[in-house]
């Protein structure tokens, strides 16, 4: 192929405070409309903004994530622009000197491990939301959201297709979800996306005229989005036409990206330190104390899984891709003292399928991860067959109790009496003279048949490891 | 009966019950009434004001009383007040009730002080006569046709014609000084950071002060005692502890040191003003101080520096008056933009549009360096004038204006000529020093001149001190205007 | 008494030798405004002003860009840009919520709301 895509990615994060960034109002989603809209937040004459200090915590976190540059001394700017939306006129952003840069994060793709590099994490405030809808052709606004915290974390130009892009975000999502910064969700707008998009001749190192994706909520509209970006300018670029520096938006149900033109007026923000706010400064003492709040990251806890429990580097990868998911796992294996190979069979497997099947989150899982260990422990001290137990998991995500209630309830406890089990090979043996017939001439795959038929006959109870040592013997005498 | 100006005397009376609060406000309301030619007030809460001093008298009776308990005050309309319209002279909040109070208001109502009114002024601050407001111009009480000064010219028209007995202003390149001057009373603008900007209606953020305009420096050290503190409400509030100015005024002065800038002596003060000034330097000798000359080269770019900074800021500063939350909507307009420019046109004054144009020039990509980088820059240099001045001397001292009041009119189709009335005010607040201006006589029309006191950084004690001393030593500040006695 | 002078007042600002002149400024904007740039201003502040008006504004903003021009007759090569009058960093507000719902105060003042929006002209994306 001639052309090479060059793709950087703006991302915006809501940060998980309790209040907004320059307000004590609430950041607490889905109020009715401007409930949640003090006067800091409607920008009445004469209010000022007072910064909020976990917003500020949250931003050094990531930066000291990914291992970026913490600015002890950062500023504050007025980035002016009139929108109904923005109720100052300005949005308070930080432009020239952000809190946060030079960081990188590493994505694995097709199995080689890439770096993207991180330009510059910066603390700004949200706007408001139009709503367009049925206000007989008026717009409604909704300030509830202005003034939440946003960390918007802007990337290098250094992805060079969509699938490295979409690995890229899921990185960071899993990243500011493990800081506890960012409660990820896509679909309320807490991560929002904005990729550039250009291509060039496949050798050259100058960059090609960009395109400004807009606002592309979830990982697979992302990959979408930008494939068709480049496939488009790649044909406009053949076509022998130039491709338009501008700002496009993604439009889910047609499958394309189109020129937002309302938007494409000649900028001028006017950018300057906003007065109302010195400089935000902090010694190494602060940034030592956030560090001592950060947990251990994702790829640090794959590489301990694989290690300290002999995973391997799928399962590994799996059970740490967030971070709810890598406790659940580590819960269970320390609750039931089981084998951790065994624990994450059952995670990554039978539990993953029941929560994807419910569209659940592992923090809303049915089987909380001490029911789990229950029952993984009755399979450990062989009062149930891991067959057994499938029953047994399903009926606890059904609500039926937990491992032990299900069991002595449904009566699925194994049978380990030596005695009850010899006979019932013995009648197994006496029904199928042919079979044993046969085993004796040396067809060793009817020894499956009989424990088949002991099994059946005890409904799966019998403990198969007696059931396979007594049919041994018997056949063997 | 004549008005006894003194708020110190009018609070003793008060606790001694030689008179009531309500007897007070209603005094003065009447005379607000019966002067209303002078158009200091934009707006008057009569019944607001009597529950006030019913409340405050309840107060004294009770024994809970402070040095403001029941003294009836002038708030600039550019404090937000609950519940009461605070327009800051402009047709685009003239219908704003106020949903909140600014922490300059709490204070003092916390403190038992009535509310008279809200004063007149230019409009969002920006002027230096109060023509600029639009409820039309304010007289000077003392010339009915000579200009107030500005912005705060409702305020000082208002103390100077004993319509309240103080008021309250804000300063950002001499709104409180110069209309004190030409008024012929004390006008003080405090530190950067001493007082809340909360609820203050911003016009440049980084240079206004609230402060106050009083009878005497006196009167000013009672109401700073109320109004400076800090306030997490604003970043910019510095946590310093508030002394007791009071309790400084009577320090002697002997031996302080006065620094007088060359630069402030020379061509465009005119004579009149300047004999004044010298006259009142003479004073001070007398009184043991010490006379230093010092050197302030950078000041005299101070009023380009500021004519860039504060247009910028205000630019961004009144981009909210947009037509959509509060404030005038233009009546008819066909799409979101044209709502915009229909709304702020019609809704904003010649001289703010004018300011919001430099301010969005100076801004604006290609002139930044050029402009407001450069602005910034001479700003400290500018502090370090003032800066290398206070290591020779305790105060600077010279002019406040560089004329007296002038006639209603005669500046208003020239802006430049307009705001170099300001170029001993301006440098002051660029570097957020605090300044007093004290009447030091009059000149040949009958016009009062201010001498300007500045100080170092929350000196305020000492400048009301060095006021203080002035007027025990002179009477300049007990004129009244003929008509107002 | 005499108050000793200085050799110049403010409107003499080019006369003072003290201060040390730049001769080459790279970028030194142009002074006058004519109406279209004043008309291009008007629209980023979104403010209309008519042909009258934007000639006026050009005049008068001329005038006063004569005036800030003399800030360029001083070196500022290493100055620090002073933004605010104090050195002070930043305080931090602890992460609380301290505010009460006041919206039907707050929208007593909108000119238009509905279903406790604020209503705008049709806003086009």
């Amino acid at each position: 192929m001639r052309w090479e895509p060059v793709i950087g990615l703006e991302v915006h994060i809501q940060l998980l405070t309790q209040s907004k960034i320059f307000s004590g109002e609430s950041t607490r989603y889905g109020a009715e409309p401007n409930m949640q809209a003090c006067a800091v937040d409607i920008a009445l004459p004469g209010v000022l903004p007072v910064m909020n200090k976990e917003a500020v915590r949250m931003a050094v976190k990531f930066g000291l994530a990914v291992g970026a540059q913490i600015n002890h001394r950062s500023v504050f700017a007025r980035k002016n622009y009139f929108y109904p939306d923005l109720p100052k006129g300005y949005q308070i952003s930080q432009y020239e000197l952000p809190i946060v840069s030079r960081g990188h994060i590493d994505i694995e793709y097709d199995g080689a491990i890439k770096t993207i590099g991180i330009t510059r994490a910066h603390l700004e405030e949200d706007a408001g939301k139009s709503l367009h809808e049925d206000f007989h052709g008026l717009t409604g606004i909704d300030l509830n959201r202005a003034g939440t915290p946003l960390l918007e974390i802007v990337s290098e130009p250094d992805m060079r297709s969509a699938q490295e892009a979409v690995s890229y975000l899921k990185k960071l999502h899993a990243l500011v979800r493990y800081l506890q910064i960012c409660d990820g969700n896509m679909q309320e707008g807490s991560f929002r996306c904005d990729a550039n998009v250009s291509v060039r001749p496949r050798g050259q190192t100058e960059l090609g005229t960009r395109s400004e994706l807009k606002n592309i909520n979830s990982f697979r509209f992302v990959e979408k989005a930008i494939k068709f970006e480049i496939e488009r300018q790649i044909d406009v670029l053949e076509g022998g036409g130039t491709v338009v520096q501008e700002t496009r938006l993604y439009d889910p149900g047609k499958d394309e990206t189109r020129s937002m033109r309302s938007k494409e007026e000649a900028h001028d923000y006017r950018y300057f330190p906003d007065p109302d706010l010195p400089p935000l400064e902090f010694d190494e003492s602060f940034v030592k104390a956030v560090k001592q709040t950060l947990p251990e990251l994702p790829d640090a806890k794959r590489d301990r899984f694989m290690s300290q429990y002999g995973l391997n580097a799928y399962d590994a990868g799996v059970l740490t891709t967030a971070r709810e998911m890598a406790d659940y796992y580590e819960e269970v294996v320390s609750a039931s003292g089981a084998d951790p190979k065994l624990v994450a069979n059952w995670v990554t497997g039978e539990l993953s399928g029941y929560l994807n099947k419910d569209n659940r989150e592992i923090a809303d899982s049915a089987v909380s991860s001490t029911a789990l260990a229950g029952m993984i422990k009755r399979i450990a001290d062989s009062t149930i067959s891991g067959k057994i137990a499938k029953e047994v998991l399903d009926a606890m995500w059904n609500g039926e109790g937990d491992a032990d209630a299900v069991i002595e309830k449904r009566g699925l406890k194994q049978i380990t009496d030596m005695s009850a089990i010899e006979k019932v090979v013995d009648e197994v043996l006496a029904a199928n003279p042919v079979q044993v017939e046969q085993h004796a001439s040396g067809e060793q795959k009817v020894f499956g048949y009989f424990v088949g038929q002991v099994m059946k006959a005890t409904s799966g109870k019998a403990n198969p490891k007696q059931v396979n040592e007594i049919l041994e013997k018997k056949l063997r005498s | 009966m004549s008005l006894e100006r003194s708020i110190v005397k009018l609070s003793a009376a008060l606790r001694a019950k030689e008179v009531s609060s309500v007897e007070l406000t209603r005094r003065y309301l009447e005379r607000i009434e019966r002067h209303g030619e002078l158009n200091a007030f934009i707006n008057v809460d009569r019944e607001r004001a009597l529950a006030q001093a019913r409340s405050a008298d309840e107060r004294i009776a009770s024994g809970k009383v402070g040095p403001l308990t029941g003294i009836p005050l002038a708030h600039k309309d550019i404090f937000c007040t609950d519940g009461m319209l605070t327009t800051c002279g402009s047709k685009i909040l003239a219908n704003f009730v106020a949903p909140y109070d600014a922490t300059v208001i709490e204070r003092f109502n916390a403190a038992g002080a009535v509310i008279l009114g809200k004063t007149n002024m230019d409009e969002f601050a920006m002027g230096s006569s109060t023509e600029n407001s639009y409820f039309g111009p304010v007289r000077n009480p003392w010339d009915r046709d000579a200009v107030p000064g500005g912005s705060s010219g409702g305020s000082a028209a208002a103390v100077a014609a004993g319509l309240a007995p103080a008021a309250t202003g804000t300063d950002t390149g001499g709104s409180i000084r110069q209309p004190a001057a030409f008024c012929g009373i004390t006008g003080l603008k405090p530190s950067y950071g001493r007082v809340s900007r909360y609820g203050m209606i911003a016009f440049a953020s980084s240079l206004d002060q609230g402060g106050i305009l009083t009878p005497s420096a006196e009167d000013a050290a009672v109401l700073l005692n109320v109004m400076a503190g800090f306030d997490p409400r604003d970043s910019t509030s510095v946590d310093r502890p508030v002394p007791d100015y009071s309790a400084q005024l009577d320090h002697g002065i002997k031996g302080v040191t006065i620094g007088l800038p060359r630069e402030f002596f020379g061509e465009g003060l005119g004579a009149e003003v300047g004999l004044a000034v010298e006259a009142a330097i003479d004073e001070y000798k007398n009184l043991g101080c010490e006379v230093v000359d010092i050197n302030m080269p950078n000041c005299s770019l101070a009023v380009p520096c500021y004519y860039v900074l504060a247009p910028a800021e205000a630019s961004s500063n009144l981009a909210r008056y947009d037509g959509v939350r509060y404030g005038y909507r233009a009546p008819e307009y066909t799409d979101l933009t044209d709502m915009y420019k229909k709304t702020r046109s019609q809704g904003f004054g010649t001289e703010v549009k004018r300011r919001i144009l430099i301010g969005t020039y100076a801004l604006s990509a290609g002139y930044y360096d050029a402009y407001y980088l450069q602005a910034l820059k001479l700003r400290r240099l500018i502090a370090e004038d003032f800066r290398r001045a206070f290591e020779s001397c305790d105060v600077i001292v010279g002019p406040t204006t560089p004329t007296t009041a002038f006639a209603l009119g005669a500046k208003v189709d020239d802006p430049v000529a307009m705001y170099l009335n300001d170029i001993y005010t301006i440098p002051v607040n660029l570097a957020g020093l605090p300044g007093v201006s004290v009447p030091a006589g009059f000149d040949s029309a009958g016009h009062p001149i201010g001498l300007q006191i500045i100080g170092q950084y929350f000196d305020e004690g000492r400048i009301l001190n060095v006021a203080h001393c002035y007027q025990q030593a002179t009477d300049w500040h007990k004129r009244i205007p003929n008509g107002f006695e | 008494m005499n108050v000793s002078t200085g050799k110049g007042g403010f409107n003499q600002i080019h006369e003072y030798d003290s201060l040390p002149h730049s001769s080459n400024r790279s970028t030194k904007p142009e002074m006058a405004l004519n109406r279209a740039d004043v008309e291009k201003i008007a629209h980023l502040a979104r403010l209309q002003v008519d042909e009258q008006e934007a000639k006026a504004f050009a005049a008068s903003l001329s005038r006063i860009l004569e005036l800030i021009e003399q800030m360029n007759a001083v070196d500022t090569t290493g100055v620090t840009p002073m933004a605010h009058p104090q050195e002070a960093g930043l305080r931090l507000r602890e992460d609380r919520v301290t505010e009460v719902n006041a919206r039907e105060k707050f929208q007593r003042n909108a000119p238009a709301t509905e279903r406790d929006l604020y209503l705008v002209p049709k806003v086009i994306e």
